[in-house]
């Protein structure tokens, strides 16, 4: 017995496969299958590779700035970044940057929810195709054009608004108002919620579009009306796209420039009403001082440019493991 | 899917439209100012001495001098066909480190440069030094809006504490005195300032803080110092608030300001002056030259004695190398400035409300010109 199996043969390839066969087990791989493997690792490799070297760019720089800074560069509520010894600090821009995106987000979802469900569910056909181009007009409107129109045509119209929300909330202290030029974080806020509608509404309508037929046509034979078909049905399926359609949104109102300087009424105070004029965002103050800036200047713009990116990162990543939670209801977001 | 890439591409066809619209409008914009530009140039050309000038001359810096500049550009390129001259006016900071980099000719600013950026200036100019030629001046209108109330009369005194939040509407005793006929509203006031850094910001406070060092004690500088009022960005949006806010008052270029009403401001002279190109040169006559050797930096008196001097007014200047310039761009550097601190390149300014250097000033300019090397 024991003479008989060492005798035996025992077959090489089916324990250590040659590099030929295994490639032959993975199907044939022809020169275009490489090439196609190479691009594609290569984008991959060269996404990864710009993220670096923009962090790198920006850490480089603001380590100089923030080194200089003689004031606290987290708590200080000034920047006279060009003046020696130099002083500035981020907290009126981190806040109003967050606190219009809050109000663009608390604006913009809701309504960008319900656009795409009435594109889905209840829009007649010819209709909900009208509305998607219109939407997507919206987001091909460039952002100086919004600021110009924000500027010029929506902040002088907010004075009833403003004089209406200060008289029913204004004893909350977030809605008092002095009676000055609308020109606020609230401002602000509307503008970005306008601007960001599109895309948050063009992805949900998406998400929506894709809950399985089978469920929806399940819920209506069970007697459900069709609220309770989209309650129970499209919304849980659709929830971890909406919360990625938001972040998207929310990326842009982080980072949007141009619209907010035209209309904002920037000053370095952080004040407890969002109507009063006042505060600043990140991309606001760069776009806004970047041009007169003195070397020193330059760094520490870069530097709170630096913040902004970290927040960014941060709101993407408690994007993705929200959604990772809640990964079961999702056929949409792989 | 297929749907929605159609609309996409309706979405940006009809974007494409849009824009090719208004490029269409804009390119009319510029055509009609076009007309008048080429008339007044045939009658400048006597003066343009392209000599052996050719090739690309790159500047860059203060956008307060950028239509005083596009105008020498298009009369002078109208002669000497060249040379193209392109200037950026990306700010008076980032000009003057695009010049300190090597990467211009030469560059415009509002300020004159500061010890530290003339040392750094030898390396870019071999040895030789950078130096500031003023060329062209301009008026910072205070302008305002309060229906019913034209030609108010301030002092510097009185604006200092309304920037600064003291006064706080348009009834107070402090505008009344200055004012003795008008009939003053009991409106509140509301200051604008600029929200970007601004040359025209800090020669503004300048002025605040040499005529009322009392009542204005903010170091001074390109960004706008003192707490309270409201902001908004660039000149034109300074006058597009006060346009349409009422009580509103603010300051900026007096091109900006044609169709608002503007402060005459109360000086030591007799009357007090009002914002014009003219009133603005007169003032710029009392300045010192306090650059030294051919730096030519001038130093304003904010309390001119003149009759008329408007004292709020700032001067933007070309800065060049003494010596030491780029040989490939010397020439047409020093043709071009030879056009620009002419009569008739002074004369021109006029038109896009700036104010042309007095003449004792300009000839000095003119002299050190003709020295580049």
């Amino acid at each position: 017995m024991d003479i008989s199996t060492q005798d035996a043969p025992v077959p090489p390839p089916t324990t250590t496969p040659t590099a030929e066969q295994k490639r032959a087990a993975r199907g044939a791989t022809r020169p275009g299958d490489r090439i196609f493997l190479g691009l594609s690792r290569g984008s991959g490799i060269l996404l990864l590779v710009i993220m670096a070297a923009i962090a790198a760019f920006l850490t480089y720089r603001a380590i100089d700035a923030i080194s200089a800074d003689e004031a606290n560069f987290f708590t200080a509520f000034e920047w006279e970044a060009n003046s020696t010894p130099p002083r500035f600090g981020i907290a009126v821009l981190a806040y109003g940057t967050i606190v219009s995106s809050i109000i663009a987000m608390v604006i913009a979802v809701p309504i960008s929810v319900g656009i795409a469900l009435f594109i889905t569910h209840y829009a007649p056909r010819r209709l909900g195709g009208l509305i998607s181009y219109v939407i997507d007009l919206l987001a091909a409107v460039p952002s100086i054009v919004y600021g110009l129109w924000g500027a010029l045509v929506l902040v002088p119209n907010l004075k009833g608004l403003y004089g209406w929300l200060d008289a029913y909330l204004g004893w909350t202290g977030i809605f008092s108002w002095q009676g000055l030029e609308p020109r606020s974080l609230f401002a602000v806020g509307i503008l970005l919620a306008i601007m960001i509608l599109p895309i948050v509404t063009n992805v949900s309508r998406e998400v929506f579009r894709q809950a399985p037929q089978m469920h929806q046509e399940a819920a209506l034979a069970l007697g459900a009306t069709r609220w309770e078909v989209i309650r129970m049905s499209v919304l849980p399926f659709g929830r971890s796209g909406v919360i990625s359609a938001s972040m998207l949104g929310l990326g842009r109102a982080l980072g949007e420039t141009m619209a907010v300087a035209t209309v904002l009424s920037p000053n370095f105070l952080i004040e407890a009403s969002l109507l009063d004029g006042g505060g600043g965002t990140f991309a606001q103050n760069i776009a806004s001082k970047f041009g007169e800036a003195t070397e020193t200047g330059r760094d520490a713009l870069i530097a709170s440019g630096l913040v902004l990116f970290v927040i960014t990162l941060l709101v993407n990543g408690a994007a993705r493991m929200i959604i990772a939670r809640r990964k079961e209801y999702s056929g949409a977001n792989a | 899917m297929k749907l929605q890439r159609k609309n996409r591409l309706r979405a940006l066809s009809l974007g494409a439209v849009a824009v090719t619209g208004a490029l269409a409008l804009t390119a009319c914009g510029s055509d009609d100012t076009g007309d008048t530009g080429n008339g007044e140039s045939t009658a400048a050309n006597s003066a343009i001495k392209c000599d052996d000038a050719k090739g690309e001359l790159l500047a860059a810096g203060s956008s307060a001098q950028k239509n005083a500049v596009d105008a020498w550009v298009k009369a002078y390129t109208a002669s000497c066909k060249d040379v193209r001259i392109n200037y950026n006016p990306n700010g008076s900071g980032a000009g003057i480190t695009n010049f300190l980099q090597g990467q211009t000719a030469f560059a415009g600013s509002d300020s004159p440069l500061d010890a530290e950026e003339i040392a750094k200036s030898k390396e870019v100019c071999k040895d030789s030094q950078a130096i500031d030629l003023p060329a062209v001046g301009g008026p910072i209108a205070v302008s305002y809006n309060l229906p019913g109330v034209d030609g108010l009369v301030l002092d510097a005194k009185t604006l200092a504490m309304i920037f600064n939040d003291e006064i706080k509407t348009w009834n107070d005793e402090a505008i009344a005195k200055l004012n003795p006929e008008a009939k003053l509203p009991s409106t509140k006031i509301q200051t604008f300032h600029r929200s970007d850094d601004s040359g025209t910001t800090d020669n503004f406070t300048k002025y605040l803080k040499a005529a009322a060092p009392e009542n204005w004690k903010y170091e001074g500088g390109k960004a706008w110092e003192a707490k309270g009022g409201q902001s908004a960005n660039g000149s034109s949006g300074l006058a597009q608030q006060v346009s349409q806010t009422a009580g509103a008052i603010s300051y900026m270029e007096l091109s900006y300001a044609k169709d608002a009403q503007t402060v005459k401001i109360k000086t030591a002279a007799a009357e007090p002056a009002e914002a014009t190109v003219d009133n603005a040169t007169k003032a710029i006559g009392e300045a010192k030259v306090v650059g030294e050797g051919n730096d030519l930096a001038l130093e304003l008196n904010y309390e001119p004695k003149t009759d008329g001097a408007y004292p709020i007014t700032l001067v933007t200047y070309e800065i060049v190398c003494e010596k030491g310039n780029k040989a490939e761009t010397l020439a047409a550097t020093k043709s071009f400035l030879n056009y620009v601190t002419s009569e008739e390149g002074q004369a021109i300014l006029k038109d896009a409300s700036y104010a042309p250097m007095p003449e004792e000033i300009i000839t000095k300019v003119r002299t050190t010109v003709a020295g580049l090397s």
